[in-house]
C-alpha cells in the first residue's frame, strides 16, 4: 500500500472531529467531512448517526435506519445533538465564519450563498469547519459578514462549540487564553512558515507542533477500498 | 366539496402586485415552477417573496419581480450559486431580509399558530442580528432567564406549492422523502395555490401512497391546478429528477436570451422548447 496522500491526512483529521462524540447525528458539508464521517463511523465513533444528504439517516453502507426531512434537521440542531463540520468562504482567529456574501452586505462585491443555518448552528451544537484551500482569502483578519459566531461573539452562549477547524494544511483549534485560534497539528510535508504565510491574522504557534496523526493501515484500506473508492478525496485536494 | 381546480393562468390572476408570496421547496427540490412561469408572463410585480430560495428566486429576481426577500439562502444544488439571483443581488435590485434557516421554519410556525411570534436560540452574535436591526427580543420568563430572537410570524397573502398528486378539492400528497415545508407555506398564507403532477380521485391517493404522505390538507388550499412537469426543471422525486442539463443551460444563458427562448410563450410552449433544448 502507498503512503498516505495530504487528502487522506486531511480525512483523518476530519474524523477525529467526531470522537467521542457518542450517539450524535455528523452532518458533513463537502467530500472529505462526508468520507471523514463515514470513516469515523465504521472505526472509533461506531454510535455516530449518519445522513444521506437527503431526508434519510443511514448506515455507512447507505441502509435506512431512520428519516430526518429538512424540518427535522433544523429541530435536531436545536436539540444539540448534532456536530456539523460546515465550510467557510472566510473564517477569522475568534471562528466568525461567514459563507454570505464578500464586501459590503448593502450592495455586496460578490453574493454567496446566504447565511443558512450557520447561525443556529453555532449556537446550538458543535460547529467544527473544513477548508479545502488555506489562503489569506479564507483566513481573514475579519469576515465580512458573521453568520457562524466565534469565540468573541459568543458571550460565553451555553451551547456555542467550536471543536476545530481542519484545512488542507493543518488542524486548528481555540485552546489559547483568549480563545483565538491556534495550530493544533500539520499535516506531513506542511512547514510552519507555508501555514503563517497562508493565514491572514496572527496565529498561535506552540513550541513542537505535532504532526496530524498517520491513517493506520486499516483506516486506509477503509478509505481506499469502501468509504471512497472512487477518489472523490483527491479531487478536493490534490496530493 | 368545492371543486378548487384552475388553470395557471387563472390562480395567478387572483394575485396582484404588491403582496407577499410564498414559495415552497427548497433549494432547486420541487419549487412550482409552472405557477412561477405564469406569475412571469403576468404583468404582477413589487412582490414580497418569501422562500428557500431556488430558480424561483432567480428567476422572479432577473424579471424585475421582487422588492423584497426573505430567504436564509439562494441556491440551485448541484450548482451552489444561483446566477441570476446573484447578478440581481450584486446591483441591489431589490432588498433583502436575510435569516438563518431555523429562524424561517419558527416563522412559518409562528404564523401557521396565529403567533406573532417564537422564541428561537440563534441569531445572537452574528450579522443576522446587525442586517435585520428591527428583530426584536424575548426574555424567558422562568428561572433560566435566558434572552431568544423572536422571529417574527412570516405571515403571507398567498403561497405556491408543487406536489406529486392532489384531489380536486385540495388535499395534497408528497411521494418523495423530504415534504420540505409546503403544508406550513400554505398554512402560513392567507390563500394557497397547490400544483401537482397529476389531479386525482380521492380515493387514489390513499392508493398511491400511505396516510402519512398526505401533506396537504384542502382547508388551507384556495386552488388546484394540475401542471404535469410542472417542477421542471427543479426535482420532483419519485416522478423525476432534477433535469440537470436544462438547469446549466438555465444558468449560463444570459437572462434576456433565456427568456425570449424559453419564457415568451405559454406552459406548453415552454414544455417542448426545454425538452427540444437538452
Amino acid at each position: 500500500m502507498t503512503g498516505p496522500s495530504r487528502a487522506e491526512y486531511c480525512v483523518i483529521a476530519c474524523a477525529e472531529a467526531w470522537r467521542g462524540d457518542g450517539e450524535v447525528l455528523a452532518s458533513p458539508m463537502g467530500p472529505i467531512p462526508s468520507i471523514g464521517a463515514r470513516l469515523a463511523r465504521l472505526t472509533f465513533a461506531p454510535d455516530l448517526l449518519l445522513t444521506d444528504g437527503e431526508a434519510l439517516l443511514v448506515r455507512p453502507d447507505g441502509t435506512p435506519e431512520g428519516w430526518l426531512p429538512y424540518r427535522e434537521h433544523l429541530a435536531w440542531v436545536t436539540g444539540g445533538r448534532r456536530h456539523v463540520m460546515m465550510g467557510a468562504s472566510q473564517i477569522d482567529r475568534f471562528g466568525n465564519q461567514n459563507i454570505s456574501c464578500i464586501g459590503d452586505w448593502e450592495l455586496p462585491k460578490r453574493q454567496l450563498l446566504g447565511v443558512r443555518g450557520a447561525p443556529a448552528n453555532t449556537l446550538n451544537n458543535p460547529t467544527s469547519y473544513w477548508i479545502p484551500r488555506h489562503s489569506r482569502r479564507v483566513f481573514v483578519e475579519r469576515v465580512d459578514m458573521v453568520c457562524g459566531v466565534g469565540y468573541d461573539r459568543a458571550d460565553g452562549a451555553r451551547y456555542h462549540r467550536i471543536p476545530r477547524v481542519v484545512s488542507d494544511l493543518g488542524v486548528f483549534d481555540f485552546a489559547t487564553p483568549d480563545r483565538s485560534m491556534r495550530l493544533a497539528s500539520l499535516h506531513p510535508g506542511v512547514t510552519v512558515e507555508q501555514v503563517i504565510d497562508a493565514t491572514g491574522f496572527e496565529l498561535t504557534v506552540p513550541e513542537g507542533v505535532p504532526a496530524t496523526r498517520e491513517p493506520t493501515d486499516e483506516e486506509l484500506r477503509l478509505i481506499r477500498e469502501v468509504v471512497d473508492p472512487a477518489g472523490a478525496r483527491a479531487r478536493e485536494v490534490a496530493a | 366539496m368545492k371543486d378548487k381546480t384552475m388553470p395557471a393562468e387563472e390562480a395567478v390572476a387572483r394575485l396582484s402586485s404588491g403582496m407577499t408570496l410564498g414559495i415552497g421547496g427548497w433549494g432547486s427540490r420541487r419549487k412550482p415552477m409552472a405557477l412561477v412561469r405564469a406569475l412571469l408572463r403576468s404583468g404582477i410585480t413589487d412582490l414580497t417573496v418569501v422562500s428557500y430560495g431556488g430558480p424561483d428566486v432567480g428567476m422572479l429576481a432577473a424579471a424585475g419581480r421582487i422588492r423584497k426577500l426573505v430567504t436564509a439562502f439562494v441556491t440551485l444544488d448541484s450548482i451552489p450559486l444561483e446566477p441570476h439571483y446573484r447578478a440581481a443581488r450584486e446591483r441591489g435590485a431589490f432588498e433583502l431580509t436575510e435569516i438563518d434557516e431555523a429562524m424561517f421554519l419558527w416563522g412559518l410556525r409562528a404564523a401557521a399558530n396565529r403567533l406573532p411570534f417564537l422564541p428561537v436560540r440563534a441569531g445572537f452574535g452574528s450579522d443576522v442580528m446587525r442586517v435585520n436591526p428591527g428583530l426584536r427580543t424575548v426574555t424567558s420568563p422562568y428561572e433560566d432567564g435566558e434572552t431568544f430572537v423572536a422571529v417574527p410570524a412570516l405571515r403571507m397573502d398567498a403561497a405556491l406549492v408543487h406536489v406529486n398528486r392532489a384531489d380536486r378539492s385540495g388535499n395534497g400528497q408528497y411521494l418523495g422523502p423530504d415534504p420540505y415545508f409546503d403544508d406550513l407555506f400554505c398554512a402560513a398564507a392567507d390563500t394557497a395555490y397547490v400544483s401537482c403532477e397529476r389531479i386525482v380521485e380521492t380515493a387514489e391517493l390513499t392508493k398511491q401512497g400511505p396516510p402519512q404522505t398526505l401533506l396537504i390538507r384542502r382547508h388551507t388550499v384556495t386552488g388546484v391546478v394540475e401542471a404535469p412537469n410542472g417542477a421542471h426543471f427543479t426535482s420532483c422525486a419519485p416522478d423525476y429528477g432534477r433535469d440537470e442539463a436544462f438547469q446549466k443551460t438555465y444558468a449560463t444563458t444570459p437572462w434576456p436570451e433565456f427568456e425570449a427562448g424559453f419564457l415568451a410563450g405559454d406552459e406548453q410552449t415552454y414544455q417542448s422548447a426545454a425538452r427540444e433544448a437538452t
